[in-house]
């Protein structure tokens, strides 16, 4: 699809809604800044996968989304699952392990999930995001409810086969999906366009009939005015719409991978002109907001954060009898 | 003999079998940097990219790939990353590569070894710490190796490396800093289908395999201070398995505890109880038992994970339990 003619047409953006979203970026890079920090002293177990860099696309997605929407995400989701609107302190529960985390401390990060937003979980498994959201949608259709799923998922995943098939499925069923391609370029320490064929995520979705809309990922406005007119589109019945977002992780694969495959040239160049912090705040700046009203957005979130993380930490370990629970009901372990 | 790591032993196995084979290769996601591991590390700068080979993310392709090379009478070494991926690929596995010979009435075989990491590790979760070894026991056609040391991993990778059959190569996570001595010279490797005594003793026959090994010795510490002696073998071979070294055992313990780190349910150590069971009913002084984890997902938190861990207590405790069983 050409882009949207309200796109081109779109109006200034409004300080007000882009000073939220800028609020949202915030609240994740300080989140995943922390959460680093607590991996690093050992209080969060196992690795966690930052999505520093690429917070536009969850802050401006999640934002156009209503909380009965549904989403499912990757094992980078602390993003997609803050923009949903999820509560910072029980997702660093979750993390740090903790009674009262979003999932009781059984998904750990890798599997967050929060289904009181329609946070339907972020997965362990590449690509498997992709048919569970398709499924989801599908629900949707057979009750006819006007709610959307919304699903996000890496340049990498769509060189595996439940790619394909959902993006099929969406399309053969005309579901109310809109599948969102965090495109950074990276596989794990692989350099996605040295192992995939073809024009890119968007030409595999555009040979099955779907719309393909490309974005600067790091560009929050354009994010925002994007995906508003794709979730509207997808929301009035038209089908699936596929939305590709260039973006860039600033980190490694994981908070704990050096990613010393990356040229440190590209990394720096990145860091220097693509954070969309700093691109939204010089936005923010055009549009007349002035530099303290910013900095006390951010000194708000990361004091709450900062106490939503400690009070984390302050909470007791899960009781390990809950270890047995929610297994089944045929048949569960004693 | 030289003293490795489990990583370093199973890296130099495939540096030889690459370095002796121009038929042999490797393939997987982000092993030109060294594997998820750093099991391959500078393997992609010593033998190029072209026989060690980064995948794109597609499990069923690698695996697929893999077996239609194998048909051509290339060696392909499959990395799956964490056993738990290889379910993405488990069609190409369980119908593709293990049935092709025998389907096709011998016309081919497939020369591939899976490698494919288990057990738990580091808090990972459900989705990265299973150990689902008996469902590849399960297939036939399929070889099913799960080395617990540096030298088994050595020794079998080379003997997986070299056998015409698909071998699943099973190693575990937490083993790949584990140290011990390797005899790397010329063409030593491990005979598949070989137990190794880990241990004698007189009361109880421990069984386990992979990670279970050091829970056992561990164990074997334990029960000693209780006047208990296990005899531990570690299998090493899950298929085919060393039925004769286990009977053996038992026949002068008439005790079975089989150990392992998978759900107890239908896990392997059911069909070791069932075969001793029938061939050793008469001479059993106690009821053959098994400790495995429960079944539930592996649950994430540090303060829950241990309830899926099997420890060294329990099995001194079961093994106790064993001896002074009464009718
Ligand atoms: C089926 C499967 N294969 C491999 C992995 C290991 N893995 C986890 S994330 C990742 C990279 C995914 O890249 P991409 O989809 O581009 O997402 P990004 O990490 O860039 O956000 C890999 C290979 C996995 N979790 N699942």
């Amino acid at each position: 699809m050409a882009l949207p003619s309200s796109l081109s047409d779109a109006a200034a953006p409004d300080a007000e809604r882009l000073l939220g979203l800028y609020a949202t970026m915030q609240r994740i890079r300080l989140f995943e800044t922390l959460a680093d920090e607590a991996h690093k002293a050992g209080q969060v177990a196992s690795y966690i996968h930052l999505s520093i860099g690429q917070e536009a696309i969850a802050a401006a997605v999640g934002a156009n989304l209503r909380k009965d929407d549904v989403l499912t995400s990757t094992h980078r989701g602390h993003g997609h699952t803050i923009a949903k609107g999820a509560d910072p302190l029980a997702m660093f529960r979750e993390l740090c392990g903790r009674a009262g985390g979003t999932c009781g401390g059984k998904g750990g990060s890798m599997h967050i999930a929060d289904f009181a937003v329609g946070m339907l979980g972020a997965n362990g498994v590449v690509a498997a995001g992709l048919p569970i959201a398709v499924g989801a949608a599908h629900a949707i259709a057979l009750k006819g409810e006007d709610r959307i799923a919304v699903c996000f998922f890496g340049d990498g995943a769509t060189n595996r086969g439940p790619f394909l098939e959902a993006l099929n499925w969406a399309a053969a069923f005309r579901l109310p999906v809109l599948f969102v391609c965090e495109d950074n370029g990276y596989g794990a320490t692989t350099r996605t366009g040295s192992v995939s064929a073809g024009g890119g995520p968007g030409s595999r979705a555009e040979s099955l009939g779907i719309p393909v809309t490309v974005v600067d990922g790091n560009d929050l406005a354009a994010v925002d005015v994007v995906a508003a007119v794709l979730v509207r589109a997808v929301r009035d019945g038209g089908g699936p719409q596929f939305l590709h977002a260039r973006t860039y992780r600033f980190r490694g694969h994981t908070s704990s991978d050096p990613a010393t495959y990356r040229d440190a040239a590209e990394v720096q160049a990145q860091l220097a002109s693509n954070d969309p912090i700093r691109r939204a705040a010089a936005t923010l700046a055009e549009l007349g907001v002035t530099p303290d009203v910013l900095e006390r957005v951010e000194r708000h979130e990361r004091e709450a954060l900062a106490a939503a993380l400690a009070t984390a930490l302050d909470s007791p370990w899960p009781d390990l009898r809950t270890a047995f629970t929610d297994v089944q009901d045929i048949g569960a372990p004693q | 003999m030289s003293r490795l790591t489990y990583r370093e032993a199973a890296r130099l196995a495939l540096a030889h079998e690459l370095a002796a084979d121009p038929a042999v290769w490797t393939l997987g996601e982000d092993i030109g940097r060294g594997g998820v591991f750093g099991q391959y590390q500078g393997l992609q700068a010593e033998f190029g990219p072209s026989r060690v080979v980064d995948t794109p993310i597609s499990e069923a392709a690698i695996m697929g790939g893999a077996v239609g090379a194998a048909l051509l009478g290339t060696r392909p070494v499959v990395e799956m990353r964490f056993s738990d991926f290889a379910l993405c690929a488990v069609d190409e596995l369980v119908n593709q590569a293990a049935k092709a010979r025998y389907m096709f009435g011998g016309q081919a075989r497939v020369p591939l070894v899976v490698r494919q990491p288990v057990g738990l590790w580091s808090n990972s979760a459900a989705q990265h710490s299973q150990s689902l070894e008996s469902w590849y026991v399960h297939i036939p056609g399929l070889v099913v190796l799960a080395p617990a040391t540096p030298a088994d991993n050595y020794g079998l990778l080379r003997a997986a490396i070299r056998s015409d059959d698909p071998v699943v190569h099973l190693e575990h996570k937490d083993l790949w800093s584990a140290e011990g001595e390797v005899p790397l010279d010329g063409e030593w490797e491990v005979p598949i289908g070989v137990a190794r005594r880990v241990r004698e003793g007189r009361d109880v026959t421990v069984v386990t395999w992979s990670g279970g090994v050091r829970i056992a010795e561990e164990a074997a510490a334990v029960a000693e201070t209780q006047g208990v002696s296990l005899d531990i073998l570690d299998l090493r071979s899950l298929w085919p398995w060393d039925r004769g070294a286990v009977l053996e055992s038992v026949a002068r313990t008439g005790r079975l505890l089989v150990v392992h780190e998978a759900v107890e349910v239908a896990g392997f150590g059911a069909e070791i109880a069932a075969t001793v069971a029938d061939a050793l009913f008469g001479a059993l002084k106690a009821p053959v038992r098994r400790l495995g984890a429960p079944r539930i997902p592996v649950p994430y938190s540090p303060a829950l994970e241990p309830a899926s861990r099997i420890t060294a207590p329990a099995v001194a405790a079961a093994a106790a339990g064993l001896v002074s069983w009464r009718s």
